[in-house]
């Protein structure tokens, strides 16, 4: 466990050192934060004008969706998509051998293989966000919904996480995958208004299939304090079950490795 | 260089993008799954207007607006300022520079030529949108169909001029694909491709009408679902092609600014 932290120590230091070359980053990094989060914040605006409620979710409620959304957006960008491009282009060229040859799980050096550090600016973004929702509601989140909401925070983290690793999975069959990048982030686009916007299948389809419910309005409503506590149970355990279902997927898969022709 | 050689490459260019985009066709469905923003803004606008209409627009109003938003984005999609960085950066552009075609007139065909393969896909969600809605939501004035055409070209060419300024601005720094980002989150929002332009308040909506963004997509969308009579829709259009003939002088001036920087690098 202590080896494996240090590995994870150094493999962020070596992501940081690199993304310290590129200071300027920051700051433009941080500009297109904003300017995607405020293509989010003004259709709200215009929608929510002279009514107090749509589906349920008053304007300040839906923006600490959206705050979730931004969070959750930037940890996919920052630190899961990185890694996952490189493997999926390893996998491809069979430069995965490299990896695999080294005395620790592969999983894990795959996944921790580089982040962009910048793409925290989207934390900054989506803290200002939730500060400005929680303003308008009038209170400040009680304890315990902070507190579930960090577990929340966690599962929705795993669930992106595990997904990512099946796609990864399907890498070594399909070979062509770094495209789905795009398609799951455009998929992932509709988790930014409450899950009950959507009707009918999408919305089964949203919390059963691709489970985008619990990534942005669950957490939003354990903030809130309005999530009962059986759905909240329910997170935790079906992000655990689905991350060893990914974790069984990806020992299954890397067996079916067969390197390239290189 | 001349046009002559331009003109006589035109088909065969053509026929080998599309040979291309076929090739590649199930990259390109991805490409085109990717842009289903229109769907997610059109559950949103739906769950709005159930308890009461917006403007003029009722639930069914927002379907189509916005079915027809995604068949307008996959008929002037572009993705040459990508390539064009990509080529710069690598030094690949030499290659291009060795033909005795136009490198822009290269890239418009490409893009061009991946249209019939998008269509394929956009006219069955265009039916699919008219069988649910029913055919009153087309437009009643037979000549809003030409006019329609005319916005639609108006639009490629619009979107494809800013595509090469924009990737031209490669030859000058590093990468312009940040560039890119940030008219991307401008044009989502001002073009009505999120929101109907008619939704904005007044004050914003003179503000928008100043801006290239909302010729790029909202035109063409708004001249079918019947925001215009034929006089105003001309005027519009004229508008328009000013933004094209606009871009157009800029795209040309960047481009020859930036191409003699070029020096190939890494080819």
């Amino acid at each position: 466990m202590r080896r494996y932290l240090r590995l994870l120590f150094v493999q962020v230091r070596a992501s940081l050192l690199l993304a310290l070359q590129y200071r300027w980053d920051f700051l433009v990094e941080g500009a297109i934060s904003v300017f995607w989060a405020l293509t989010a914040i003004i259709p709200m605006m215009v929608a929510w004008r002279g009514r107090p409620a749509i589906a349920g979710w008053s304007f300040p409620e839906a923006l600490v969706v959206l705050g979730w959304f931004i969070l959750l957006q930037g940890v996919l960008e920052g630190a899961i998509n990185p890694s996952l491009v490189l493997v999926v282009d390893r996998i491809r060229k069979g430069t995965l051998d490299f990896v695999l040859i080294k005395p620790a799980d592969a999983q894990f050096l795959v996944s921790t293989a580089r982040f962009l550090p910048w793409r925290m600016t989207n934390a900054i973004t989506s803290l200002v966000v939730l500060a400005w929702a929680f303003a308008q509601i009038g209170r400040p989140p009680s304890w315990t919904g902070l507190l579930s909401a960090v577990v929340m925070l966690a599962t929705s983290v795993l669930l992106l996480y595990s997904l990512w690793i099946l796609t990864v999975s399907a890498a070594f069959y399909v070979v062509r995958v770094d495209n789905l990048t795009w398609l799951f982030a455009a998929i992932f686009d509709a988790a930014r208004w409450p899950s009950s916007v959507f009707r009918g299948t999408l919305r089964f389809v949203f919390t059963f299939v691709i489970p985008l419910a619990l990534m942005t309005t669950w957490p939003a409503e354990a903030l809130l304090g309005t999530l009962r506590p059986g759905a909240f149970l329910g997170a935790v355990a079906g992000s655990i079950a689905f991350a060893a279902a990914s974790r069984l997927v990806w020992l299954r898969s890397i067996g079916h490795y067969t390197s390239a022709s290189s | 260089m001349s046009l002559r050689s331009n003109v006589r490459a035109f088909p065969v260019l053509l026929r080998v993008g599309f040979a291309e985009a076929v090739a590649y066709r199930a990259e390109l469905f991805v490409w085109i799954l990717t842009t289903t923003m229109p769907l997610i803004m059109m559950a949103l606008w739906t769950a709005v207007a159930e308890e009461a209409p917006v403007g003029r627009f009722g639930s069914n109003d927002f379907v189509v607006y916005f079915l027809v938003t995604f068949v307008v984005r996959q008929l002037t999609a572009s993705w040459s300022s990508f390539q064009i960085n990509w080529e710069v950066r690598h030094g690949i552009l030499s290659m291009r520079l060795l033909k005795p075609v136009h490198p822009v007139v290269a890239y418009g065909i490409e893009a061009l030529a991946a249209q019939p393969l998008r269509l394929v896909i956009a006219l069955p969600v265009a039916v699919l949108a008219f069988c649910i809605v029913g055919l009153d939501y087309l437009p009643a004035d037979p000549w809003m169909w030409p006019l329609w055409i005319v916005s639609l070209a108006g639009s490629w060419l619009l979107v494809f001029a800013l595509n090469v300024a924009i990737g031209a601005l490669a030859f000058f720094m590093e990468s312009s694909n940040k560039v890119m980002d940030i008219w991307f989150a401008l044009f989502f929002v001002l073009s009505g491709y999120l929101i109907p332009i008619e939704l904005f308040p007044p004050s914003a909506r003179a503000v928008v009408d100043l801006l290239p963004f909302r010729y790029q997509i909202g035109l063409p969308v708004e001249i079918l679902t019947g925001a215009y009579d034929r006089s105003g829709a001309l005027w519009m259009i004229a508008r328009q092609w000013g933004f094209v003939a606009l871009f157009g002088a800029l795209t040309a001036w960047i481009w020859q600014r930036g191409i003699r920087r070029f020096e190939a690098y890494g080819g």
